[in-house]
């Protein structure tokens, strides 16, 4: 086990490495005219332009441009010309607001999502299943903007059941915290729910007639007993890697919607909005640190996988 | 996303329907027909399928529609107009620029947006242009996928390795961000190759962002496919007839492709949809004053508080948009394949 | 031998599932004595509803589209009829079961150790500790190297002999006083094999179970059982002891099969007999004796189900008994006469030489 996690830890950096180098040339290498100008956005004064010049070393080689660049992300000396703000430092204050997102929504979602596969996979065939399964693709149908805006609206504007938008620190107070998150938590479920609700119950649908099951009732299990320990668990294991990607892919995608729709202020909503004012910098650090942490992610799964399921580690 | 799994949504007798089945199977009817026979069978998805079809044909149709019932285009502000409701003259957009709502007639069907534009004109025009891009960037995908799980699947080696770590490495992106990535570099310069100009708010760039951006979820299982065919015996025997590997890819390996391709090719357009409604929405995707469904639901949730109609009613549209091609594609992979097991392609 | 109680009385046993393709019947009266220490051998070719037979009487067969007739009285439950909760303190406890193919048969990330534990402690009220040295134990038992480790181990780290000796230790585990293997062997090489039945041997000795043996292979038959039951179609067609299925079978499907067994002993016919034709699908069979379409012997009589009965007049070379029966309209002359495809070799023939 330890010889796969530091091989998969190896894999990794390699990754990470190729990543940045990746981003890097979106932004400076693609070819369709000054580099400068881009970076600069709308703020387009020759002052301003020769000044980037410099700093990014657009008049340098390719390789020492990336060493600036990299510099610049990782010493937080990364400044947004539009606004004039330490994109590093915006960035770390809003992180914690988009993990309060990702992982409450991404905890609702895994709840529900193993409830109504499990339940639609035992009752496969009855309407109770069929009409569920029509909630999951109604579900996974809408963009969750739409959805989000449209429970903000209603639930939060027009009938105030819930505040309309916006964000509390955990720390400041808890419950106003949930409060204030419930809505985009489950705007952003929805979704997911739909999809996993419908893996899970092909994974049941088809552990439940494995050899290994009529062994287990054999053995004198009782039913409830066969689906937990060995249906259950055996379908989970592969639902495991899927949400550890989507939990990255959240952060990086339905986040950003989400945080924008109810005004949250996280790190997606920061990235929309530098999106918006052809922002560069704070876009470019985004990115990176977004698909760093999708690779982080994806090799700690990779590793809780291997210690489910024994078989893997060979590989 | 990862796969996701089939839904048999039919209401056919399974006696009788397996019954037919075997009979096809004895008669040898060839996987295409069967799979045919299958699809014709699954009326819901076949219901949902002909909704779609609908959708498209209005959207398609919406130069008649503008010019025969709306009497107006897509761009032209009605700001200061009145028209005539229920025998009133109304304010297209009233004073303190709240627009009208749905009349239910030719003019403004479904009211105005906030610069006096129907809103029923822009929803098909958007409704081509979404789309537009939604198939554009999926036969994109498709196109891309083929050469690079051929060439990885098929060469082995170091094509195999180049490709594989590539898609890795793009695959590490979430595609939301990474659209946003490319939709913001190319969005003032647009794109230069040599000769190839693409101007930053022609259509062709969120068509070329998306097309990309999706390669790794198609492109793996294309190759995962390639490599399993390669060590068929109907490739050996080709081989040892003297085919060389051009003439093997393109006569043994790539017909076997295409069953995968048509039942991932509607789940391909739902997603590029969806991610170009998503990059609109947040400006990285069509430029204004284009309309796609993505521009349209973001001008709305802006005003969503004054007229909430201006978000209901376009988001009505995407979402039955996207449900139909859904419920659709589920049936064609079902038709394909009615047992098909979820896999997690890593 | 002076006739002990029967432990599971078998009777009129029938099974069937609603497919797409029609109802199929897969058992169709099925009836048959176990007696403690005995060995059963289910014999007949794939799909003569010989597993489900096996299955069923530990109630795996259940679901929504299957209906079951006849009964199987076991002490003082009738299993085909008994309730979920009646069945779980039998299965493992009681009655235990060996599958086909081990690697399929057992959980793939749940250690083998854990597995076998967990058939124990859901009937016997044991600590964990104490499930665990018995796992050992077995595994010791069943012929398992260094078990104290290999109790830790998945089952894809045991070679295939090994994985199916695992599974004997999880049937054994709670000494059952009815094992039923199905196909245990066939998945295995013959040396194996042979070290795998001499377990069964063993383990007969030392606790008297009775062993039910599903197999389509009757080298295995003949090295191990007492009593053998023919299965064609979803119907016993002969049933004696292990002598008289061999020395003086009765009805022409058993012909058939031991026709068609490549032996040693004999000097090498021209042509190995096989029974020509293929099984009947069980959704549509042929009415009377279901093997009419594939037997040589066919006559009038045949197309009137013949019921399983004791029929024969002892022949001078094997006195029969009443419980050698067979399911043939042809009389005991007749059968012995046609038995012999050639001289001192028994088998079937065809139709087409037959005529």
């Amino acid at each position: 086990m330890g010889r796969f996690i530091l091989r998969r830890l190896v894999a990794m950096i390699a990754v990470l490495f190729a990543i940045s180098v990746v981003t890097f040339s979106i932004f400076n290498v693609i070819p369709n005219g000054d580099p400068a100008l881009r970076l600069a956005g709308r703020n387009q004064s020759p002052d301003q332009i020769s000044a980037i010049r410099r700093t990014w070393g657009f008049d340098k080689p390719l390789y020492v441009q990336y060493a600036k660049t990299m510099e610049k992300v990782f010493t937080g000396d990364l400044i947004s010309y539009a606004n004039q703000v330490d994109v590093d430092r915006e960035i770390i204050q809003d992180v914690p607001r988009t993990f309060s997102l990702a992982i409450g929504a991404a905890l609702m979602w895994m709840a529900f999502a193993v409830a109504i596969g499990l339940y639609t996979a035992v009752k496969a065939g009855q309407f109770s299943d069929r009409f569920l399964t029509v909630l999951a693709l109604i579900g996974i149908s809408m963009p969750v903007f739409w959805i989000g805006a449209l429970m903000n609206y209603y639930l939060g504007f027009k009938w105030k059941i819930f505040p309309n938008g916006g964000y509390v620190p955990l720390t400041e107070n808890p419950i106003d915290w949930a409060y204030h998150m419930i809505l985009p938590w489950t705007a952003l479920s929805l979704l997911f729910i739909g999809v996993y609700s419908r893996v899970l119950r092909s994974n049941v649908l088809d552990t439940i007639n494995d050899d290994y099951v009529r062994t287990a009732r054999a053995k004198g299990l009782s039913e409830r007993q066969v689906l937990i320990r060995h249906v259950l668990r055996n379908s989970l294991i592969p639902i495991v890697t899927l949400w550890g990607l989507d939990f990255a892919a959240v952060i990086g995608g339905g986040a950003i919607l989400t945080e924008k729709v109810f005004d949250l202020q996280g790190v997606g909503q920061y990235a929309a909005d530098s999106v918006g004012q052809l922002d560069i910098p704070p876009v470019l650090a985004i990115v990176m640190f977004g698909a760093f942490f999708v690779v982080l992610l994806n090799t700690v799964v990779d590793i809780v996988y291997a210690a489910l399921d024994p078989r893997i580690r060979l590989s | 996303m990862a796969t996701e799994p089939a839904t048999e949504l039919t209401f056919g007798d399974p006696g009788v329907l397996a019954a037919e089945d075997a009979r096809d199977r004895v008669a040898g009817l060839g996987p295409w027909r069967l799979a045919l026979r299958r699809l014709k069978r699954n009326k819901v998805a076949l219901a949902f399928g002909a909704l779609f079809v609908l959708i498209v044909l209005l959207c398609l149709a919406a130069p008649l529609y503008a010019d025969h019932v709306a009497h107006t285009d897509p761009f032209k502000n009605h700001l200061t107009d009145q028209i005539n409701v229920g025998g009133k003259l109304t304010d297209v957009v009233a004073p303190d620029g709240i627009p009208i709502g749905p009349t239910w007639h030719g003019r403004f069907f479904l009211g105005a947006d906030g610069n006096g534009r129907d809103i029923a004109v822009r929803l098909l025009y958007g409704g081509r242009t979404s789309l537009l891009i939604g198939a554009g960037a999926a036969i994109g995908t498709i196109l891309l996928s083929i050469l690079l799980g051929t060439i990885a699947g098929y060469f082995r080696g170091w094509p195999d390795t180049i490709v594989s770590r590539s898609l890795d490495i793009l695959w590490a992106f979430p595609p939301l961000l990474l659209g946003l990535a490319l939709g913001t570099a190319l969005a003032l310069g647009g794109l230069k190759i040599g000769p190839i100009s693409i101007a930053g708010d022609s259509k062709l760039i969120p068509i070329l962002i998306i097309s990309v951006v999706q390669v790794p979820y198609m492109a793996r299982p294309l190759r995962g496919q390639v490599l399993a065919l390669r060590e068929k015996e109907f490739v050996e025997a080709a081989r040892s007839q003297g085919a060389s590997s051009l003439q093997i890819m393109f006569s043994e390996i790539l017909p076997n492709l295409v069953s995968t391709i048509v039942v991932f090719f509607p789940l391909m357009v739902v997603n590029a949809i969806g991610l170009e409604a998503a990059l609109s929405f947040l400006g990285a995707g069509v430029r204004p004053p284009n309309p796609s469904w993505g521009t349209i639901l973001g001008e709305g949730i802006s005003r969503i508080v004054t007229a909430p109609h201006q978000t209901i009613v376009p988001g009505l549209m995407l979402v039955l948009t996207v449900l139909s091609l859904n419920v659709f594609g589920d049936g064609v992979r079902d038709a394909f394949d009615p047992r098909a097991k979820v896999r997690v392609d890593r | 031998m002076t006739p002990t109680p029967p432990i599971l009385e078998v009777r009129d046993l029938a099974v069937s599932f609603a497919t797409d393709d029609g109802v199929v019947q897969a058992v169709d009266g099925v009836s048959f004595d176990l007696r403690a220490g005995e060995v059963l051998a289910v014999v007949g070719e794939s799909g003569c509803g010989k597993s489900v037979t096996a299955m069923t009487l530990l109630g795996l067969t259940r679901s929504s589209n299957a209906r079951f007739s006849g009964t199987a009285q076991y002490g003082d439950t009738e299993l085909i009829g008994a309730s979920e909760e009646q069945l779980r303190k039998i299965r493992g406890a009681e009655i235990a079961m060996v599958f086909q193919d081990a690697m399929a048969a057992l959980n793939p990330v749940q250690r083998v150790g854990k597995q076998i534990a967990e058939q124990i402690l859901a009937h016997e009220d044991t600590s964990d500790a104490d499930a665990r040295d018995r796992c050992i134990e077995l595994l010791e038992r069943v012929g398992i190297p260094r078990a104290r480790e290999r109790v830790d181990n998945y089952p894809h780290e045991f070679s295939g002999g090994m994985r199916q000796r695992v599974m004997i230790a999880l049937a054994l585990s709670c000494d059952p006083r009815i094992l039923i293997a199905d196909e245990p062997t066939t998945a295995l090489d013959v040396t194996i094999q042979a070290q795998i039945l001499e377990r069964f041997r063993e383990l007969r000795e030392q606790t008297n179970a009775a062993l039910v043996l599903v197999t389509h292979d009757l080298g295995v038959v003949a090295d191990i059982a007492d009593r053998v039951v023919v299965m064609y179609a979803g119907r016993i067609v002969e049933q004696g002891t292990l002598d008289e299925i061999f020395y003086d079978p009765r009805h022409p499907y058993t012909w058939g099969l031991l026709g068609s067994i490549a032996r040693m002993d004999r000097p090498r016919p021209k042509r190995l007999p096989t029974i020509a034709g293929l099984p009947p699908s069980l959704a549509n069979r042929p009415t009377g004796c279901h093997l009419r379409p594939r037997c040589p012997h066919e006559f009038a009589e045949c197309v009137k189900i013949p019921p399983l009965e004791a029929r024969g007049e002892s022949i001078p070379t094997h006195p029969s008994t009443a419980e050698h029966t067979d399911r043939c309209w042809l009389s005991t002359e007749q059968k012995v006469a046609l038995r012999e495809f050639a001289p001192g070799e028994i088998g079937l023939g065809t139709k087409a030489a037959a005529s």
